[in-house]
């Protein structure tokens, strides 16, 4: 049954799945990555193969040589043999959907699924930001949980670090689920020198080249020094002063007293010295000592997607998650040049 | 509307004000008055800014009687359309305009807010300059107090000087049981539940900031209106304060 088109591209082709990867086939059919969706699944099974174009044609004889590859069970396939009803068709096209929407949840949280997701991203496949200070920012698709039949899909945007309903209708028969909540973030952590505000959008196109060796992607020519482990301009780019909505009636603010005066500045507020988000460095003396802790942190930078890490050692996780151990010695050099950046930046702040 | 209109341009709706505000992409609009319209006062100063400004006013308020070619009509109508839009800004917001506008507020026509936590207040539309042909019309929520471009493409084109920046904040200074309930529920970036340093940091941050102003408030001796969290379709709180 070698079509053209297969069931994963044609289901990604549909009005309103713009936003799904197609999940490459090897993914599915490693077993590890399913672990535990055999049972949320109904019709787990006949799912699986619909997903992977196994699905038997009318003549048993046409099976091919695809379905041995995935399934070597005798029983199973000789129980395939009978008709199936309409009905049963349309359940497992929608427990095909299912399977195939957590799939995706975990596949663009892979390495390899987030590097397509990073291509439909560059190609703007997620559209923008509509808020407007925001200067048409990229968004990624996230869901508000990992359990299927929740919410619908929504967009979260990197510059305002706030998540918004898609603009069209269509979008709103998509699960969130298929898209989870840890992808945006892991997503930002994969690609930390990636300009997630809206203005260097066209620089960002001309250099959209993958360089899976771990190279500056897509990167602007400046990055700041990190802080609290991301580079300082991709902090919220589109919060804080001259980035905030200020109310005017007639060219004059209103007053925060008035009844109707500003509440919600906190929301788009950020500090304009970003060092006062190093709270590490706040309490605990100077910045200099820091950043030299920082460096030092990343030379011996082993270990790899230590999710569990990621709240109290996020320096080091994030350098993990972000390179990997194959680029770990281009991420300490170029670790040490931002350490030696940091410095002579935070001489000139001070 | 029970005025003198000559039925005379056919191919004209016979009301251009009902017409105008009927057309697709002009849906933010509302229907001016005529009497404000014919009081020269709420004119000043939009002679310069419109080419044949006397016609177009005649086109407007339905008293067009000129012979002309289709190119000057064109340029006509294209003008008036203009002094429309800047005429709009001044009338909504008189207590009349306001009136209208809350009603369309009401109705939703300006459309939902798109964030998520703001869980589909009605917008206001809103310019982000008061000069006209400088920038195009925004959406202000009224809940994170932030502006949003229009999701249709055919707003991106209308001027947000026909609406004015200081619309929805003399709306809430009108109408101030209008003004809904402030949310305090945010989102928080999670990677596999965890948050992460950088934006909690920020959010720590920014709470603070909250903290702090509604502790200047309080010693002002401001009501100040948050709530936690709002669950979704509990729309009732922006119903009720009308």
């Amino acid at each position: 049954m070698d079509e053209e088109e297969s069931w994963v591209s044609s289901f990604c082709n549909v009005l309103g799945h713009e936003y799904f990867a197609e999940v490459a086939e090897d993914f599915i059919e490693d077993d590890f990555n399913l672990t535990g969706l055999g049972s949320t699944v109904p019709m787990y099974k006949e799912a699986l193969e619909m997903i992977l174009d196994v699905e038997p044609e009318d003549d048993s004889d046409s099976m091919g040589s695809a379905s041995e590859s995935l399934s070597g069970d005798p029983t199973y396939r000789r129980s395939r043999g009978h008709q199936r009803t309409a009905s049963d068709y349309s359940v497992i096209e929608s427990s095909a959907e299912l399977l195939y929407g957590l799939i995706h949840q975990r596949f663009i949280t892979s390495r390899q699924g987030i590097q397509v997701m990073y291509e439909k991203y560059l190609a703007n496949h997620f559209g923008f930001c509509p808020r407007v200070n925001c200067n048409s920012a990229r968004v990624l698709p996230c869901g508000f949980s990992d359990t299927p039949g929740q919410e619908t899909v929504k967009l979260f945007c990197p510059s305002c670090c706030d998540i918004y309903v898609p603009p069209n209708s269509r979008f709103q028969s998509v699960d969130g689920a298929y898209f989870g909540t840890t992808f945006p973030t892991l997503f930002l952590m994969t690609f930390p020198e990636l300009d997630i505000s809206g203005n260097g959008r066209k620089d960002l196109i001309a250099s959209s080249s993958l360089n899976p060796s771990g190279g500056r992607r897509g990167a602007r020519d400046t990055i700041l020094p990190p802080i609290n482990g991301i580079p300082a301009n991709n902090i919220a780019p589109g919060l804080g002063k001259g980035k905030k909505y200020e109310m005017r009636i007639y060219g004059f603010k209103v007053n925060e007293r008035a009844r109707s005066g500003p509440r919600m500045g906190w929301l788009r507020d950020k500090p304009e010295n970003l060092e006062e988000l190093d709270e590490f460095a706040q309490y605990g003396g100077d910045a200099a000592d820091d950043s030299d802790s920082a460096i030092s942190e990343i030379e011996d930078d082993g270990e790899e997607d230590e999710e569990e890490e990621v709240e109290e050692d996020d320096e080091e996780a994030e350098e993990g998650l972000a390179y990997g151990p194959g680029v770990g010695a281009s991420a300490v050099r170029v670790k040490r040049e931002r350490g030696a950046k940091r410095e002579e930046v935070a001489g000139e702040v001070r | 509307m029970d005025d003198y209109n000559s039925e005379t341009d056919s191919d004209y709706a016979s009301y251009w004000r009902d017409w105008f505000i009927s057309t697709r992409g002009h849906e933010y609009f509302c229907e001016i008055d005529e009497d404000y319209l014919t009081d020269r006062f709420n004119l000043t100063g939009l002679q310069p800014e419109v080419h044949y400004y006397q016609y177009a006013l005649d086109l407007i308020t339905d008293v067009f009687d000129f012979d002309c070619d289709d190119e000057t009509r064109e340029s006509i109508e294209k003008s008036a359309k203009h002094l429309y839009g800047l005429v709009h800004a001044r009338y909504i917001i008189t207590t009349r305009g306001l009136q209208k506008m809350l009603e369309k507020y009401k109705k939703c026509d300006f459309g939902r807010c798109p964030r998520v936590l703001c869980r589909s207040h009605p917008l206001l539309p809103i310019g982000l300059s008061d000069v006209a042909h400088s920038k195009s019309v925004k959406l202000y929520c009224a809940k994170c107090e932030d502006v949003y471009s229009p999701k249709s493409s055919r707003h991106a084109t209308i001027d947000g000087a026909y609406f004015g920046t200081s619309f929805p904040h003399i709306l809430f200074q009108v109408y101030p049981a209008l003004i809904p309930p402030k949310v305090n529920e945010r989102y928080i970036p999670r990677c596999f539940g965890f948050k992460t340093h950088a934006m909690a940091a920020l959010a720590r941050w920014q709470e603070e900031q909250r903290a702090n102003q509604d502790r200047r408030l309080l010693e002002a001796g401001v009501e100040v209106r948050r709530v936690e969290s709002e669950t979704i379709g509990d729309d009732s709180s922006s119903d009720d304060a009308s």
